[in-house]
């Protein structure tokens, strides 16, 4: 058969000459390959002073977003926990009272919300998955524990802290922000039927 | 020179070498890690000091807390025995090395070797020949297979590869005319090298040298992928560390016997133009030659992270089909080269 | 004075591991005592300047003969269970025998005389130059007989150690 490539070799088993047989020469080019990387650039990164730079799509821990007025913006529709394939994401829901309009945008909000980390692959279908523009990956890793109960995350630590937002603009950048005001790619408003489509879209 | 003098330099002396011998075993080991580390493009330990320069202590610390284990099986008299002639062996063969010139101190020398044997040679080779003892013995006391065959092949090992060193050796001794260790170093001053005179007879110490330490790419006495850890498999904490710092030891001893033997010992050429106090030319011998152990230190190390390890029978191809022949032949044509005057007035008459 | 106090503890030292290779229970101890011995034999070579002897004493005797010694006994697996059991007439022969031969060597050795060293004792004999003198020129033939001898063993060793070709 002949090969696709003409990087295949033929093995020889050609009696070797007196020079060869020696091996010294073997041997000593053999060194020169090592003492040449002796004076190569070492790729190691030395972890705790230097770190390696994330790419800017990263997908890390979760961030439940809130909104201007500082207002979760989880309804708890259940579709981060529907599109999610380790199924991480689990959530309970409950009606809003008056007087919580500041604390929840919607009339319906996630009283429990949980991801369990072990579970998680950080694939981000949560985040493609939401409607309200909730559920974000960070550049943030998820921390070690001692113990499985502890990888279980709640709105304690899911939901961003009103006085430190967390900064998306590396994943949520311009570029991004432009391809989700195309609403015939997204299903975050409702899908506008005079807009004519550009490119294949969902239908 | 009065007996209290001779006396403390004599013991100045001594204390300096096992000192010397011990830090720059200590530092081999460091140097090992470092120099594995940059052949195979990483950093090695950089974590213990700047650049991790402590870490020979750091090890050190780890090896003397560690657990003592004797196994209950095991001969537990000759179990000890065997790392302690492992370092004994290994420590005696820095006698006969001359570190350098005399010093001249107020009129009296003061020779930098701690004694002038007549068989000097001799002497270092009875040693090696000890060497073997402490692997066989811990190997076979610790009673266990590996260790067991990992000691067996030491023995045979060495005892292959010294005839061939022998036989590399009494070549040289047949240019140099002398078994004095002082006077083979004092003969290569400028550029009379052995290594020049015997390459052969060079190339095949070397090798040898390479397998009566033990070293890569004849490490099989110790090879972890067929015999665990070899003779050491049962050992742990400073037996252990023991027989490992021999090692380092014993390449130390070696790269010091190869300089000095094939490498001009502490000459250096040309230096007798620029400096002329001979108490200076004596300190700057003693670092010419730490400069050349150094050098093949290094290159111990390098040959280590190189090559893959011998076969068995490649092994013992190699020494008696190979090495034994070979250096009879260098013997033969030494022989011939010294007495070329007589065997041409032989055939000329 | 300090060389025959040497002399009397190298002597005591030789004659103490000769009797424990002996008496030892295990081969792998008597033959490290035997090695011991060896060395205690060498020290008297360097006592009588002997130091080439001394070396090559070691490194022939102490360092490859008995190394193959010990290589050899540590792959029998030499212990208790397997040494083979030994008639009580076969011990007690052995004894008499070997009383026997103790009568007679001390029954030449009594009417003995002492016989003085006929030369002085000339303590650059031993040195490597005067040895390598005297064997290469007084006693060449013997020596080159020797080396026939050995080589004649080697060939035999190699002839043995061959598998047969048929």
């Amino acid at each position: 058969m002949q090969s696709l490539t003409n990087r295949s070799k033929v093995v020889s088993k050609k009696e070797m000459t007196l020079v060869e047989r020696m091996y010294l020469p073997a041997i000593f080019s053999g060194m020169l390959i090592t003492l040449s990387h002796f004076f190569k650039r070492k790729p190691t990164i030395k972890y705790p002073e230097q770190k390696r730079e994330f790419s800017g799509v990263y997908r890390g821990q979760h961030v439940l977003k809130r909104d201007e007025k500082g207002a979760e913006r989880c309804t708890a529709c259940g579709l981060c926990a529907v599109a999610c394939p380790a199924e991480a994401i689990t959530m309970t829901a409950a009606e809003r009272k008056p007087g919580e309009e500041n604390l929840y945008r919607e009339e319906k909000y996630a009283a429990k919300y949980e991801i369990n980390m072990l579970r998680c692959i950080f694939c981000g279908d949560c985040e493609e998955a939401c409607p309200k523009e909730a559920i974000f990956l960070t550049d943030r890793q998820v921390n070690v524990y001692g113990q499985r109960k502890s990888f279980v995350y709640g709105k304690d630590i899911l939901v961003e802290p009103k006085d430190n937002p967390i900064d998306l603009s590396k994943r949520q950048s311009a570029a991004v922000k432009e391809f989700k005001t195309h609403q015939e790619f997204g299903h975050n408003q409702t899908y506008d039927k005079n807009r004519k489509v550009k490119v294949g879209g969902h239908h | 020179m009065a007996f209290t003098t001779y006396f403390i330099y004599k013991a100045i002396l001594v204390l300096a070498v096992f000192a010397i011998t011990l830090l720059v075993a200590t530092y081999s080991t460091y140097a090992e890690r470092k120099i594995a580390a940059f052949l195979q493009d990483r950093v090695g330990p950089d974590r213990a000091g700047p650049f991790g320069i402590l870490q020979p202590l750091a090890d050190a610390v780890k090896m003397f807390m560690k657990e003592e284990m004797i196994p209950s099986v095991s001969n537990k008299w000759l179990f000890i025995l065997g790392p302690s002639l492992a370092m004994l062996t290994a420590c005696l063969t820095g006698v006969v090395i001359p570190w350098g010139k005399s010093l001249f101190i107020d009129g009296q020398e003061f020779s930098l070797q701690i004694t002038d044997l007549n068989i000097g040679v001799l002497y270092l080779f009875s040693v090696v020949s000890m060497g073997v003892y402490g692997i066989m013995i811990g190997g076979w006391a610790s009673n266990n297979k590996y260790s067991l065959l990992g000691g067996i092949r030491a023995s045979s090992q060495m005892i292959s590869y010294e005839v061939a060193m022998g036989l590399s050796i009494i070549a040289l001794v047949m240019t140099t005319g002398t078994l004095s260790m002082k006077e083979i170093a004092a003969q290569q001053h400028g550029w009379h090298w052995n290594v020049l005179v015997q390459p052969l007879g060079c190339l095949i110490f070397i090798i040898c040298a390479f397998a009566e330490t033990n070293r890569a790419p004849f490490d099989l006495p110790e090879c972890e992928t067929e015999l665990v850890g070899g003779y050491h498999t049962e050992y742990s904490s400073m037996k252990l560390g023991f027989f490992l710092f021999a090692e380092y030891i014993n390449m130390f001893i070696s790269s010091a016997v190869i300089s000095t033997f094939y490498f001009g010992g502490y000459n250096m050429p040309f230096i007798g133009r620029w400096v002329h106090d001979p108490n200076m030319l004596a300190i700057l011998g003693v670092v010419f030659l730490f400069v050349k152990i150094s050098f093949f230190i290094f290159f111990f190390m390098w040959v280590r992270w190189t090559l893959p390890r011998f076969r068995y029978d490649q092994l013992m191809n190699l020494g008696w089909k190979i090495l034994i022949p070979l250096s009879i032949l260098n013997i033969v044509i030494t022989g011939a080269v010294s007495m070329r005057v007589e065997i041409l007035e032989f055939f000329t008459k | 004075m300090i060389t025959q106090y040497i002399f009397y503890f190298l002597s005591f030292l030789a004659i103490m591991f000769g009797l424990m290779v002996v008496l030892s229970k295990n081969p792998i101890h008597s033959v490290l005592y035997l090695v011991l011995t060896f060395f205690a034999i060498a020290g008297h070579y360097v006592l009588l300047n002997a130091q080439f002897l001394a070396a090559v004493h070691i490194i022939v005797y102490a360092g490859a003969i008995m190394v193959l010694f010990l290589f050899v006994i540590m792959l029998l697996n030499l212990n208790k269970e397997t040494e083979p059991h030994k008639n009580v007439w076969l011990k007690l022969s052995a004894a008499v025998a070997a009383g026997l031969l103790l009568v007679v060597m001390v029954g030449s050795l009594k009417n003995a005389e002492m016989i003085a060293a006929t030369n002085a004792f000339d303590p650059s004999v031993g040195l490597i130059e005067n040895l390598g003198k005297t064997l290469f020129g007084e006693f060449l033939l013997p020596f080159e007989v020797a080396s026939l001898l050995l080589l004649g063993a080697m060939v035999g060793a190699v002839l043995l150690g061959k598998k047969s070709i048929k």
